[in-house]
């Protein structure tokens, strides 16, 4: 279960560098790669699998290196959507605002929800968290002045101005660059985390608070830091995707997109860096390939995502690394 | 009269609730299984009993059949997945319960549609006068007569029968009833089809009253998981309790709150507050009952 080895200098270690590097190419290069083959129409697709890699990842945080089952994720992605399209609606149109705006409510809630969420565990927890978003669903399907249950469309994007420079989200390869830097930045800040004497404390709780909290770790501060660091990065997932989309609906509050976030973390490989990304890209991409090919694309997503809970019980990431030697301890 | 006619109202709704959450219960108490497909069964139990009714022309016929098919399609549902599902941790249980709600949402669609229309019996249409000026609709006191008759029923056999002592002990203790050597894994096959019945028996008499349509299972389920954490995981006791809290919670919450909201705000405030205050109220109520007894009213797991 352990996310990365720290100073696993094996001869597998070249061959995993040379795989990211033509990885991080492939991201960049995608747009014009798609343009050359006249499929300019995917890289909407694209920017989706990219923002719920975001939203996946910054659950994987708390589900998987903290070991927290939320299930009440969706409360931040669909608050970052709704607090962006607000303002929008508002005309505020100032990125930088509808940033600090989405981090600030989002992480505030998630204060709100972890503080007193924390205080109970297990079963209780997922209920918990689940409840909250739910209540926060229904006062979204009230607010009759933003939508209500119909949801809330939006004319404008997110505008970013840097000196003379304008980058307006409306545009979709600024929208994707933007997603993708954000996905790039939380990975980065993941892959460094779990070394960290800070993410080796969580993943000591992670596997036996109690003694965690004997050896004089602050335990609940510490799972209060992760959920609201999470919530937060929840909470610009969403705010990514009311610009790719240009309406936000209840829906992205309700239980099935947390059922759904939740579903790719584990699909991908919980408490792995990847296990978000690679979870979100294949769960989109099977349903996109389904839709194409079949009339009922999520009765055979069911039947995949059933084969895999039965037949790959590490997740995608995990088919990769039980190529490599277990790792220690 | 409209404070006991919303009364009765919330208590059907209760009851109802109680009938999904009995096996809810049972499945996460005694094999720890976290089912999110059990509202699944729900709305299975509704298709099959509009599609019966239609085929028949008798209600009866098609609530008894769909109760019946629904219970067999349980017990090959646990034989066929649930039950290699039980040793696993809760995020594969999570996993392929959400994969079996796409399946059986989507399974529903190709073969029934999207809906089915279903509508209560002609005999019971009209209303009944309960006490001078209280008309309450017939339909609605045969869902309260039935839901009340099978909580009596399902007490008996928790509580009198051989078979419901060995669920009870289950529930306490899994480990200690196996070695004591029962076979909670044949037994459970048999206590997850009865509770996969009476998720058939809500669908089909809630039918007519909600509607029957591909998805009806999702927003019922979480309910349905509010009242067993309110009541207690594993006890049809807690259970039954809960389920009648949270059915006055909800169902006083959506009309009396209304017009109380009335008198303070502007008539569209009002309608549009209510709802959602009576959705949010039921799961502060959780909130409420968890922070003073955190396992719940009843708790059914022993040390």
């Amino acid at each position: 279960m352990t996310a990365e080895r720290p100073g696993a200098a094996t001869n597998g270690r070249a061959g995993t560098l040379v795989a990211l590097a033509a990885l991080i190419a492939a991201a960049i290069a995608l747009p014009w790669l798609l343009r050359a083959f006249g499929l300019d129409f995917y890289l909407s697709l694209a920017s989706r699998i990219v923002v719920y890699a975001i939203a996946a990842t910054s659950l994987n945080l708390v589900l998987g290196y903290a070991g927290l089952v939320s299930f009440g994720h969706a409360a931040f992605f669909g608050l970052g959507a709704y607090v962006t399209a607000i303002l929008i609606t508002e005309g505020v149109q100032s990125g930088p605002l509808h940033l600090a705006a989405t981090v600030a409510v989002a992480a505030l809630v998630a204060f709100v929800i972890g503080a007193i969420s924390l205080r109970t565990r297990g079963v209780y927890f997922i209920m918990i968290t689940l409840a909250f978003a739910q209540m926060l669903f229904y006062l979204a399907n009230s607010v009759k002045g933003y939508g209500g249950d119909e949801g809330l469309s939006i004319r404008a994007r997110s505008l970013f101005a840097f000196g003379g420079q304008a980058l307006d989200l409306k545009n979709p390869l600024a929208l994707y660059y933007v997603a993708l830097a954000v996905l790039a930045l939380a990975l980065v800040a993941l892959a460094r985390f779990a070394p960290s004497p800070f993410g080796r404390a969580v993943l000591a709780l992670r596997d036996d608070d109690v003694r965690a909290e004997a050896l004089g770790f602050a335990t609940y501060r510490a799972k209060l830091v992760v959920f609201v660091v999470a919530g937060a990065l929840g909470g610009i997932a969403g705010a990514l995707s009311v610009n790719l989309q240009g309406y936000v609906s209840p829906n992205a509050l309700h239980w099935t997109q947390s059922g759904t976030l939740m579903v790719m973390v584990i699909l991908g490989g919980v408490a792995t860096v990847w296990g978000g990304a690679v979870g979100a890209a294949a769960l989109l991409l099977l349903q996109e390939v389904l839709s194409a090919t079949t009339e009922h694309p999520e009765f055979w997503t069911g039947w995949v995502l059933l084969a895999i809970v039965l037949f790959a019980r590490q997740g995608l990431v995990g088919l990769w690394t039980a190529r490599r030697p277990p790792p220690l301890g | 009269m409209l404070i006991l006619e919303q009364a009765l109202n919330g208590l059907q709704f209760g009851l109802m609730l109680f009938l999904l959450a009995a096996g809810l219960t049972l499945v996460f108490g005694v094999m720890d299984m976290i089912n999110l497909a059990h509202g699944s069964l729900y709305m299975v139990g509704a298709f099959v009993a509009a599609w019966l009714v239609a085929l028949t022309g008798s209600f009866a016929i098609g609530v008894v059949g769909a109760v019946a098919l629904t219970f067999v399609f349980g017990m090959a549902l646990e034989i066929g997945v649930l039950r290699t599902l039980y040793a696993r941790d809760h995020l594969s249980q999570v996993l392929a319960t959400f994969a079996l709600i796409l399946i059986l949402n989507d399974g529903t669609k190709m073969i029934f549609g999207n809906d089915l229309p279903l509508s209560a019996p002609a005999a019971l249409a009209g209303p009944v006068e309960l006490l001078p000026g209280l008309q309450y609709p017939a339909y609605r006191l045969l869902i309260l007569a039935v839901g009340l008759a099978l909580a009596a029923l399902l007490w008996l056999l928790v509580q009198k029968t051989r078979m419901g002592a060995l669920v009870r002990a289950g529930a306490s203790n899994r480990t200690m009833a196996t070695a004591m050597g029962t076979d909670i894994g044949r037994l459970f096959t048999v206590v997850f089809g009865i509770g996969a019945a009476l998720c058939a028996v809500a669908g089909a008499l809630l039918g007519p009253l909600l509607a029957v349509q591909v998805g009806m299972g999702e927003n019922i389920l979480i309910l349905a998981f509010v009242v067993i954490v309110i009541g207690g995981i594993g006890s049809i006791r807690g259970a039954l309790v809960g389920a009648i809290l949270v059915g006055a919670v909800d169902t006083l919450g959506r009309t009396l709150l209304q017009h109380v909201l009335r008198e303070f705000l502007p008539p569209q405030w009002a309608s549009a507050a209510g709802p959602a205050i009576a959705s949010i109220a039921v799961y502060v109520f959780m909130a409420i009952v968890l922070a003073i007894r955190p396992q719940g009213l009843f708790p059914a797991r022993g040390g």
